[in-house]
């Protein structure tokens, strides 16, 4: 062992480094499923705010979900919401911190079915906040049950015939709908499962917080994710799955890329 | 002497908010409350002091904007009325586990479900037993005019930040909708950042620099063993709030025979019933808990050696009688009266129940 060691040390000098964990990453093992999407991504959040030089200044909010303990892993000060209520509590970070960086963090069932309202509401404000949203289509963290994005015929916990319309309604694409808020400034889908994906998403997170910055509205950055141990397939063709059914339904790129809508347009003429 | 004014309970909520330095109010309307919003936002506090002010899209959202707030280490509050605090039932029980300081006000009105919005003191296990899930309290103080309206708002900071802790404002329809004359406080500034980091630095999620260790603003401790000592922990500061922080008025108890026991509204209304009974001949006093968490349970039972019988006078269906007997413990006789459904009771019918109830013949 104490070799190897070694020998990883003569390896790893300036010259050959090509890649380092982000210094905005903890030491933590995290507690995520192999294969899990969640992990990348804060893993891309950890770099943005690193490289932008941010930390001091970055406050994020975690969810009810499995990445409730986000805040563990991303080398922050977090607040951890209860299930729904990430965008109402960023609004209050943000509006007593108008000048910090704040970004929520939340799962599909979390961001677009117990808190649809505050997440619309947020967004309808222009908060002046960053929204990463998780879509795995399914409740990771309680077990594999029906989230709002699940499938239409997909199997889940509480869907085992597959998800029924009549039954349970339609996969909401809660995205597209945030897109008509005025109040945001860009809204992107996007995903992790190859290389060239994370490095598309790492550019639409950190082009999100810059928005923050320049105080535009409310950047959110949905991505399409995998969740192999709720859909009880291997992470290999958990990727497939996701691109085979959920690209389709939930086409990846930029739903509105702007800023929010000049209110005085808006105005009443009195 | 302070400015002195002629304003309704609801509007000085707001007026002393801005005064004592408050950081941010979060709210939703709701009758009758709704003053307190209207109030600030009339006065834009955000253009004088600083002073945020946002009109929620519910009693849930708003809550956890105060989360987020009071996460930050700043001054905040909302305010609402029973059903909009049934609402924030999650986020008050998530505030008092994260262990956040902040101002939450309860303008009651009557109940069950959407009842009516005349006065009401049937929030007051609520208020005081919990209310959300989990085993937790709120300090809770209970205004029995304007001018405590005033005066509370400051002393609920003053007492959220001292213990970490969600205060109460437990007040009703008729101290909020009330006009009398009220003394203001002087401005206090509010906290600059510097004081905020000094003040909260230690816990609040205020940016941390790379060598500092997380701030994490949290309920959450999934191992039991952490998570019996974080009750444990919870435990000891409402046992020491118990023990430091009990107020209430005692009027004409000294050489009683029988106490009346009430708060807020009913608690005016007994001050005239206890001067109807002496001039009948009977030895009446009233005790004012002005804390109901921690409730004068040390006063009632000492009382409780010396008195003939007590008499708990509330706006519901006889809630705070039970902490009365628990701290009488049978040596005397305790009796309820009360009206409900958004009636006041007068100072005749308390007096007759008390002669009924308690003094006989
Ligand atoms: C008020 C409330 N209801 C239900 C739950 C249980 N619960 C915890 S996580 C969760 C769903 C999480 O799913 P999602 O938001 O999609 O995130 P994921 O775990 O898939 O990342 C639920 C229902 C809770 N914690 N609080």
């Amino acid at each position: 062992m104490a070799e190897v060691a070694e020998n990883i040390q003569n390896i790893i000098k300036p010259e050959n480094l090509v890649y380092q964990k982000s210094p905005v990453l903890t030491d933590k093992v995290m507690h995520y499923c192999p294969g899990c999407s969640h992990g990348v991504v804060h893993k891309i959040i950890a770099e943005v705010i690193d490289e932008m030089g941010i930390q001091e200044d970055t406050i994020g909010v975690s969810p009810v979900g499995c990445s409730v303990f986000a805040y563990n892993y991303i080398d922050i000060d977090w607040h951890e919401a209860a299930h729904g209520r990430a965008p109402a509590v960023a609004t209050g970070v943000k509006r007593v911190f108008p000048n910090k960086f704040v970004f929520s963090y939340q799962g599909d069932g979390d961001l677009a079915a117990i808190g649809t309202a505050e997440t619309m509401h947020a967004v309808n404000r222009g908060e002046n906040i960053v929204m990463v949203f998780i879509n795995n289509a399914i409740y990771g963290m309680t077990g594999g049950q029906m989230a709002p994005t699940t499938m239409v015929g997909q199997v889940t916990a509480t869907t085992p015939y597959g998800r029924d319309v009549d039954l349970n309604g339609y996969p909401l694409k809660i995205t597209e709908l945030i897109a008509q808020l005025p109040g945001a400034a860009y809204v992107t889908r996007q995903s992790v499962q190859t290389a060239a994906a994370v490095k598309k998403t790492k550019k639409a997170i950190r082009k999100a917080f810059e928005i923050q910055a320049n105080k535009k509205g409310t950047a959110f950055v949905e991505v399409v994710a995998t969740c192999n141990s709720g859909w009880k397939i291997s992470p290999v063709d958990s990727n497939e799955w996701m691109e085979e059914h959920m690209f389709p339904f939930y086409p990846l790129g930029d739903l509105k890329d702007g800023e929010k809508e000049d209110p005085e347009a808006l105005k009443m003429n009195v | 002497m302070g400015e002195l004014r002629l304003m309704k309970g609801n509007e000085v909520i707001a007026e002393a908010a801005i005064r004592c330095g408050c950081d941010g109010y979060f709210g939703y309307p709701i009758t009758p409350q709704s003053e307190v919003m209207e109030t600030l936002m009339n006065r834009r506090p955000w253009d004088e002091t600083g002073m945020v002010v946002l009109q929620a899209e519910s009693e849930v959202a708003s809550i956890n904007m105060v989360y987020g707030a009071a996460g930050a280490g700043k001054k905040v509050m909302t305010s609402s009325s029973s059903p909009g605090i049934s609402l924030m039932a999650e986020g008050i029980s998530y505030l008092a586990g994260a262990e956040l300081p902040c101002l939450i006000v309860n303008v009651q009105r009557g109940g069950p479900g959407l009842g009516t919005i005349q006065p009401s003191q049937a929030d007051y296990f609520q208020a005081t037993k919990g209310g959300g899930h989990g085993d937790y309290r709120l300090i809770v103080l209970a205004p029995a005019s304007v001018q405590e309206m005033n005066d509370f708002v400051d002393l609920s900071f003053e007492l959220a930040f001292k213990y970490r802790n969600p205060v109460m404002i437990l007040s009703d329809g008729a101290i909020g909708q009330m006009m009398e004359k009220v003394e203001l406080a002087d401005y206090k500034p509010r906290w600059t950042d510097e004081e905020v980091k000094e003040v909260s630095g230690s816990w609040a999620a205020i940016g941390k620099s790379p060598d500092r260790e997380q701030n994490i603003i949290t309920s959450l401790e999934l191992a039991s063993d952490k998570m019996e000592q974080n009750n444990i922990r919870f435990q000891a500061k409402y046992q020491k709030i118990q023990e430091n922080e009990v107020r209430f008025e005692a009027i004409d108890c000294d050489d009683a025979d029988y106490i009346l026991v009430a708060f807020g509204s009913s608690a005016r209304v007994c001050q005239k019933t206890i001067q109807l009974a002496r001039a009948k001949g009977h030895k009446v006093g009233l005790l004012r808990p002005i804390t109901l968490f921690p409730f004068p349970t040390e006063e009632i039972k000492r009382l409780a050696g010396r008195v003939k019988g007590f008499l708990s006078v509330e706006m519901n269906a006889g809630q705070m009688v039970e902490d009365v007997r628990l701290a009488v413990n049978g040596k005397v006789p305790v009796e309820y009266y009360g009206r409900m459904g958004g009636i006041i009771p007068s100072p005749d019918e308390v007096e007759k129940a008390l002669e009924q109830k308690l003094i006989g013949e």
